[in-house]
């Protein structure tokens, strides 16, 4: 296999990888925020940055992912 | 005609041998702008507040309110709010500025080939880094102050047992591998929005784009609150190993 084709396949496994967790993690996290949300309405003021807080954190892995297969792209 | 994206920043010039990059030209003139509009703020600062003073003064508060409700009422909160309002305003200062529009169109040529002019600043890994380096040794300092170097040296070498030894090597990996964690969820974050924006532009031009410059808009304040509610946390639990400490003397 050639050096350019092989890096190509490994970014491509890397993000693809990597963002499967938070992907699952943060439909989690929206969901239960929701849920929360329809349960109590005046409490979303208070919820959604939470949500939004605790998503960029769970976000934080695919970043990762990511990041690591910039670099292989185009570092 | 083809995608140009770089990990690095663009060179623009050179002052001597060195050298001037896109996110350093922009980042000095946002450092200007801020020290040179703090500094007038501060000369005429009145008691029945101005329009401008009235929106400052609303954020600052709002955001020293959020700062007591995670750290607490009194000292801690006063003297930990400035670095994190700075970095948080900071962040999201040079984030918004990335949305200003056709400044991306803009190339200047350096000698060998055509650089745009203006790159989001917080996509150039040296800022993060620095800031993160910043925020770890805020860190480790107020937890050394906090239970005294020796109490400090015990968390991570710890010979009772083969156990607490390899529990305090993963606290000192810990420790290390929050420089990488926030360092890179803030520029990754940036700097994915970044090439996200200029693939889309190169697929289809029109239309096309606008939903993903919305998503990075909200991806900007998003990461610049998370990074400064993240340091924010960090030093408050250094800062409340004291009374972890206290309570097992007491028991």
């Amino acid at each position: 296999m050639e050096i350019q084709a092989a890096k190509y396949l490994a970014a491509g496994l890397a993000i693809g990888l990597g963002a499967i967790g938070p992907g699952i993690g943060e439909g989690i996290a929206a969901s239960k925020a929701l849920e929360a949300i329809g349960r109590n309405p005046e409490a979303s003021g208070k919820i959604t940055p939470l949500m939004f807080v605790s998503m960029a954190i769970t976000e934080s892995t695919a970043i990762y992912a990511l990041v690591i297969s910039l670099i292989i792209l185009f570092g | 005609m083809g995608l140009n994206i770089s990990l690095a920043p663009e060179v623009l010039f050179y002052i001597g041998s060195w050298p001037i990059t896109n996110t350093f030209f922009w980042f000095f003139w946002v450092w200007l702008a801020l020290i040179i509009g703090s500094f007038f703020l501060r000369k005429n600062l009145k008691l029945v507040p101005g329009k401008v003073q009235n929106i400052i003064e609303m954020l600052i508060s709002a955001a020293y309110d959020f700062t007591e409700s995670i750290i607490g009422q009194g000292k801690k909160a006063k003297r930990i709010f400035p670095l994190v309002a700075t970095q948080f305003f900071l962040v999201l200062i040079c984030n918004l500025l990335a949305y200003i529009p056709g400044q991306a169109a803009v190339s200047i040529n350096n000698g060998e080939l055509m650089v745009p002019l203006f790159r989001s600043v917080v996509a150039d890994y040296g800022l993060v880094f620095m800031m993160t380096i910043i925020t770890v040794i805020t860190i480790q300092i107020v937890a050394i102050v906090v239970s005294g170097p020796f109490a400090y040296l015990k968390k991570f070498i710890n010979i009772t047992s083969p156990l607490n030894f390899f529990l305090g090597l993963m606290d000192l990996i810990g420790e290390i591998a929050k420089i990488v964690s926030l360092s890179f969820r803030l520029f990754g974050n940036i700097f994915a929005g970044e090439v996200l924006g200029a693939v889309m532009l190169f697929l289809a031009p029109f239309f096309v784009p606008l939903p993903f410059l919305f998503l990075g808009l909200l991806t900007a304040v998003v990461q610049a609150f998370v990074f400064a509610v993240l340091t924010l946390v960090f030093i408050s639990m250094a800062s409340e190993m004291e009374v972890e400490a206290e309570e097992k003397v007491n028991i």
